[in-house]
């Protein structure tokens, strides 16, 4: 990563005023957003949004065209370019014809996207962001820092200071003071401007309306107090039928501030008269730059889908730490980066699109159905194939891809890092995961691999079988929960079989984008893990779990390896999580727990890939309790940990707050014991507690059930 | 359904208030006008736009009330403290008015003044959007303008605040006797 760019992510941590804004923010809008969707069914409304948008993206030359001709046949003058340039020429065109000497906008960040207000400055002409928040930025000739709420990284004093320039006088920091300021001063502009410029949340081709969604009521001045109104759209706002508007009306104030309804929303559908007697001088640019382009690519074509309410920055946990300005210019956060990729150009998304952890919070709660991370993910894809693996990355997956020395090496770290274990745990570890890191143990490398073990432990033989895949940490590090897992169903009269051949999961590959690599670590694994006829296959990794039962058809498609795709089925079909699994038994009445002993508080940590790919959650919080544990639930149990896998190395400085965040909420229940059904999680929160020196253990789920098996 | 609708309304900071003739409505306006201090003053007028219920009022009861104007240009409405205009439906679990602005004086009337008095038919709440889009369509109104409590911002530091560049009071005025044309 370039030095600039961890220096801007080291300005943002270090900067109070924009973590504390973001944080206390992105706590109110969790629960807030929920009062705002109560009693709406979610997945029924953003079905319905998804489902338009993907549509109207299919075939978005012939809706746009659509839309041309009916907003047209009303009297609007409609503008189609896919080329940013064009459509700055085009409004400068306008303003000249017309004698445009002053412009109001009102938020578009189509505007932003191609830097019209430069334009317009350069020929002499005068603009006046109205949105407070624009205006804000704009005085202080700054960029926005989310794409919502674009002044959320000033406080109430450096506006006063900005205004006050401004209006040549000494204002105080009181907020209904400077928002009247505000009002005050952008008034003339608004009577005096020649022209209006806005956006357009919704553009509907059926009826040619455009739809504007506000709060502050400086839409509607735009689009009435100016002889001209010119609306900048880009075509993903594009829907087919006006009956569209509702679901988006429904979601968009909801998802953005936890609205039920903005204060204003305004329907344009061709020009209305001025006060002048005149009609409106309507201009619609539909604007492409690269969209159709990305509609036709089909694992970017979903980005479509967006209606840019922001609800993905607000529930990231590396956006409430470092804000937008981290992101560039123009769009910020996981769907920023992907715009970027594709509005910008691809490269410059590199660095960015690391800063996704890959947790999932995103595609919970957006309204259009997108899978930010795996669009990510396909970027990095695409930058690898374009420049290649970075050089130490290259090593490092040279080596996973040789079981035999991949897994020598893991062997010769026990050995070398024998020197530098404190406890359970060593400071430096050798090899590729010794650049580590401030504010968290590393654990040994165990003794004696899981691998070593499982030849000797004794099980009960000729009932149902199922296939252990362990995993690299179980494996190395935390053989423990493998021999939890093994006593578990040998108890319910498994039989568990432990393929040696066995390697990587491929997921650290694949999260950096190899994927060459993680379709070799998948077909390995095939071969190894079909070898043997078992009913399950069974891993207390949900990271792995997600590997064999989603990640590698997916990979093996996509890498061209199709003959590979039944074997890939079959073994998704078989792969299963501990917690589902030992759920399933404990009701088949295979399994039971020890009864009467009371054994305290216990809090529940929720792995990323677990609740959010696996979808499972309240299986591991029952068992808990089954076994004698009283539930105490953490704040945001299901908050990501900060440890995504190479992250946590590659970006110490935002894992280790996010981690700290954790240690904190787990702490605060008060609870002795914290649980979690994930390795690489237990990796990180055990090893921030024993920097921490704090006392709460930590420990997989597998290990406190098999501790309490009758 | 005005019960919902009063809550949604008043829970975004509108005042919700009720009457059953147009007479009471009447008394209500101008009483309201007189209270706030509309006067000749520029800053201190009030502009009422032109709608049924309007036409249906003795104009020369209006003609007396100082700083009141029936003209709705841009002028007399940024130098209004009051707006009256007229709105077709309440959108019961959303809180919002809507109507056909089209004519431009109804925006003036409800964007620049710095509190709008809106009068809404009692009988034309509906329960929702899909309700409402059954009752006013974009093929036959050019702007339909929601509104859903006064203006509002929280730009700076997240802090709720009222009245940036629309009305800072939004007071909606439901009469019964209009019955429900629209």
């Amino acid at each position: 990563m370039k030095k600039e760019f961890k220096a801007s992510i080291n300005r943002a941590l270090n900067d109070a005023n924009l973590t504390g804004a973001l944080g206390k923010f992105s706590e109110a809008y969790r629960v807030n957003r929920a009062k705002a969707y109560d009693g709406i069914d979610f997945e029924a409304l953003r079905g319905r949004i998804a489902e338009a948008k993907s549509s109207a993206a299919c075939h978005l030359d012939e809706v746009a065209e659509v839309f041309k001709q009916n907003a047209e046949a009303l009297g609007a003058k409609v503008y189609r370019t896919s080329d940013p340039e064009q459509v700055k020429e085009y409004i400068l065109q306008v303003a000249r014809d017309n004698g445009v000497k002053s412009v109001v906008k009102s938020k578009s960040m189509a505007s932003e996207e191609i830097h019209l207000n430069k334009a317009l400055l350069n020929a002499g002409i005068s603009v006046a962001e109205t949105d407070l928040g624009e205006w804000i930025i704009q005085l202080a000739g700054q960029t926005p820092s989310h794409m919502v709420m674009p002044a959320i990284h000033l406080t109430k004093e450096e506006v006063a200071e900005i205004f006050s320039k401004e209006v040549e006088e000494r204002l105080d920091s009181d907020i209904p003071r400077l928002v009247k300021v505000a009002r005050n001063e952008l008034r003339p502009k608004f009577l005096a401007a020649d022209m209006g410029i806005s956006g357009a949340n919704i553009a509907v081709a059926e009826t040619g309306s455009i739809v504007l969604v506000t709060n502050e009521g400086n839409a509607r001045l735009t689009t009435t107090l100016p002889r001209i109104h010119v609306a900048l759209v880009g075509v993903e706002k594009l829907v087919e039928k006006f009956e569209t508007v509702v679901p988006i009306l429904d979601a968009l104030p909801r998802s953005a501030t936890a609205q039920l309804l903005t204060s204003y929303v305004s329907i344009i559908t061709g020009p209305s008269p001025n006060d002048d007697g005149s009609l409106k001088d309507l201009h619609i640019i539909l604007m492409d730059n690269r969209r159709t382009e990305m509609a036709r690519d089909p694992k970017f074509k979903q980005a479509l889908q967006c209606i840019r309410c922001g609800s993905c920055l607000n529930v990231c946990p590396i956006f409430r730490l470092v804000g937008g300005h981290v992101f560039g210019k123009i769009y910020t956060g996981g769907i920023g980066t992907i715009l970027t990729a594709w509005f910008d150009e691809l490269q410059k998304s590199e660095e960015i699109q690391g800063l996704c952890i890959q947790c999932g919070n995103c595609t919970e709660v957006c309204p259009g159905k997108l899978d930010i991370p795996e669009m990510i993910l396909e970027i990095r894809r695409r930058l690898v194939l374009e420049k290649g693996q970075p050089l130490a990355q290259k090593a490092i997956f040279s080596v996973v891809n040789n079981r035999k020395l991949f897994h020598g090496m893991l062997r010769a770290a026990s050995v070398a890092g024998k020197p530098f274990t404190s406890g359970k745990f060593i400071r430096h570890l050798p090899l590729f995961l010794s650049d580590l890191t401030d504010g968290r143990s590393l654990p040994a490398i165990a003794e004696k691999p899981f691998r070593d073990i499982f030849p000797e432990i004794r099980q009960p033989k000729g009932g149902e079988k199922a296939v252990f895949y362990a995993g690299c940490l179980i494996d190395f590090a935390y053989p423990e929960t493998g021999i939890a897992l093994v006593k578990l169903l040998n108890r319910a009269g498994i039989e568990v079989l432990f393929p040696e051949e066995q390697t990587c999961c491929g997921a650290p590959a694949l999260y950096n984008g190899a994927y060459e690599v993680a379709a070799h670590n998948a077909v390995d694994n095939i071969k190894a893990l079909l070898e043997v006829e078992a009913k399950y296959v069974v891993s207390a990794c949900p990271t792995c779990t997600v590997a064999l039962a989603h990640d590698f058809a997916k990979t093996l498609q996509d890498q061209g390896r199709s003959e590979w795709l039944d074997k890939a089925k079959e073994l998704a079909e078989k792969t299963v999580d501990l917690s589902t699994l030992v759920k399933r038994l404990v009701e088949e009445g295979r399994l039971s727990f020890e009864e009467g002993e009371d054994l305290g508080r216990i809090t529940y940590h929720d792995s990323c890939h677990l609740k959010r790919t696996l979808k499972v959650s309240q299986e591991p919080r029952e068992l808990l309790q089954k076994a004698g544990y009283e539930l105490a639930e953490m704040y945001e149990c299901d908050m990501c940990c900060g440890m995504g896998g190479s992250y946590s190395m590659k970006l110490p400085e935002i894992s280790a707050p996010i981690l700290k965040r954790k240690l904190h909420n787990i702490k605060e229940t008060g609870a002795a014991l914290v649980a979690m059904d994930c390795p690489g999680c237990v990796m990180q929160i055990r090893g921030g507690f024993d920097q921490d020196g704090e006392t709460v253990r930590v420990r997989h789920t597998a290990e406190l059930l098999a501790e309490r098996l009758k | 359904m005005f019960e919902q609708f009063k809550t949604r309304a008043t829970g975004v900071g509108a005042e919700v208030h009720r009457v059953v003739t147009c007479r009471d409505a009447v008394d209500f306006i101008l009483g309201f006008l007189k209270k706030e201090g509309v006067s000749d003053l520029s800053g201190s007028y009030a502009v009422w736009a032109d709608g049924p219920f309007l036409r249906g009022v003795d104009r020369e009861l209006l003609k007396q009330v100082p700083g009141l104007s029936l003209e709705v240009t841009r002028e007399r409405a940024a130098q209004a403290k009051i707006g009256i205009s007229e709105m077709s439906f309440a959108v019961a679990d959303t809180g919002s008015l809507v109507q056909d602005q089209s004519a431009v004086d109804q925006r003036l009337a409800s964007s620049l003044t710095g509190i709008h008095v809106a009068v809404v038919p009692s009988a034309n709440i509906v329960s929702d959007k899909t309700a409402l889009f059954s009752r006013i369509s974009p093929k036959t109104s050019r702007y339909i303008a929601f509104i859903t409590g006064p203006s509002r911002t929280a730009d700076i530091e997240r802090v709720l605040t009222i009245g940036v560049h629309g009305p800072e009071r939004l007071i909606i005025l439901f009469v019964d006797e209009l019955g429900g044309a629209a």
